[in-house]
């Protein structure tokens, strides 16, 4: 199987995000896709902290400590931001201002419902920061994470076993292995990475997967 | 009108036992680091402690957990990385969580804040967060009622203040610090620079009718 580095995957899925979008990146390995949008586009990216127009990474010694992201990672304000506060910051991504949110999941079922907050085990605390408030009003949601589990099992499944962030909110997946769309008929093959078959896919998926509409 | 106050112990002074306690920032930034500090040393227990997250290594809202402070946190995100003293407290069944959506903690405290009953918000419709709660279908969207939440005492962090407590802030250090001052009966903010001389009226963020103390804590973490 050809499986994609975290790179690679944060740069497929910067490959789909438009010129001109409002974008919020989940915290972990989303924000690396800012990384990777081609030239030429200008995307403005949110974070939930309260800053519209996240910049790049500064160098080291000019951090300024009170200007981070979600991820708590020290950032810049690039050319024409914002700052403010959090009530304002949740009307934008709860309001539909927003246009694209990529986050990282547990777990998503093949009618878009997402897991990515709360897990089964009870010593572990659950914490959802904004993920269900971005859900709700961001009207593009892209899951980009591993297409199954250390241990082998499988994230992409018929039904959430996990605690729901959102009711049928995922409009497209990016894992290692594949690309998927979320359709009122379940998961739909966008592209499979280079170098795998489609049977091997479905195999580590617990939904039925579709094949492409010939285009 | 003077609302500058003499030193941090003075603005913590008020706080008693069981007090609700809202904290502003968001991960390290905008944390009255400060103020924090005078409470531990000010003694008081049992505190519910309301906050985006519930502390990191061994500062800020983590001291309070690891004094065994705290009773209860009502938070976003409790799961940081090095949030060690808030884990080990959970684990041990020594503290309560109540875990809201940030959105909704914030429109929350912002009702509070505002005077309002509380709001029908579509955050957390068919989970587990919405268990108990009414709900309604609007515009053939499902929404949840969440409740205002307000507090006893609000502990800020600011970049500048004046005397009549107005406060602008620096970069993303603002978060819930805004909010959170309408919120409680009592807010008082650190600030890094104090003076006797008015904010430019453009530049305030926080009018000063929300703020009832500001002290100087020159210190940006």
């Amino acid at each position: 199987m050809k499986s994609l580095n975290d790179n690679e995957l944060a740069a497929r899925v910067a490959r789909d995000i438009p010129d001109g979008s409002y974008v919020n990146l989940g915290i972990g390995k989303p924000t690396h896709v800012s990384a990777f949008v081609p030239e030429g586009r200008e995307v403005i990216y949110h974070s939930e902290n309260g800053i519209l127009g996240v910049g790049p990474t500064p160098p080291e010694g000019q951090e300024d400590v009170e200007l981070i992201d979600a991820s708590k990672r020290f950032v810049t304000a690039a050319p024409g931001a914002a700052y403010f506060e959090h009530a304002d910051s949740f009307a934008m991504m709860r309001g539909g201002h927003i246009d694209i949110a990529v986050l990282g999941a547990y777990q998503v079922a093949e009618n878009g419902d997402l897991a990515n907050w709360a897990t089964l085990d009870e010593k572990f605390p659950p914490a959802v920061g904004g993920a269900m408030d971005l859900v709700v009003g961001v009207p593009t949601i892209l899951v980009m994470m591993r297409h199954v589990n250390r241990d082998g099992s499988p994230k992409l499944l018929r039904q959430c076993t996990y605690p729901l962030t959102g009711l049928g909110v995922v409009s497209r997946v990016y894992t290692d292995l594949v690309v998927l769309d979320v359709t009122p008929q379940g998961f739909r093959l966008v592209e499979l990475t280079p170098g795998n078959s489609f049977d091997e896919v479905q195999a580590l998926t617990d939904a039925t997967i579709l094949p492409p509409i010939p285009t | 009108m003077d609302k500058r106050l003499p030193d941090l112990a003075a603005a913590v002074a008020p706080i008693t036992d069981g007090s609700v306690v809202m904290i502003g920032g968001f991960g390290s930034s905008g944390i009255p680091f400060g103020l924090i500090e005078a409470l531990l040393e000010q003694g008081a227990t049992g505190l519910t402690i309301i906050s985006n997250n519930a502390g990191a290594g061994e500062t800020g809202i983590a001291t309070l957990l690891k004094a065994g402070r705290v009773a209860k946190v009502i938070c976003s995100y409790p799961r940081s990385p090095g949030s060690i003293w808030f884990e080990r407290r959970f684990e041990a069944g020594e503290i309560g969580l109540e875990v809201v959506p940030q959105g909704t903690l914030a429109e929350r405290i912002r009702a509070a804040g505002s005077g309002l009953g509380g709001f029908f918000t579509p955050t957390g419709y068919g989970t587990l967060l919405a268990q108990g709660k009414e709900t309604r279908i609007i515009d053939g969207v499902g929404h949840v009622l969440e409740a205002p939440l307000r507090a006893d005492f609000a502990l800020l962090r600011a970049e500048r203040a004046d005397k009549w407590g107005n406060l602008s802030f620096h970069a993303t250090a603002r978060n819930f610090n805004p909010v959170m001052a309408t919120a409680a009966r009592y807010s008082v903010a650190e600030v890094r620079h104090l003076s006797a001389e008015p904010l430019d009226p453009e530049h305030v963020v926080t009018p000063g009718i929300f703020v009832q103390g500001v002290v100087e804590y020159g210190v940006r973490p």
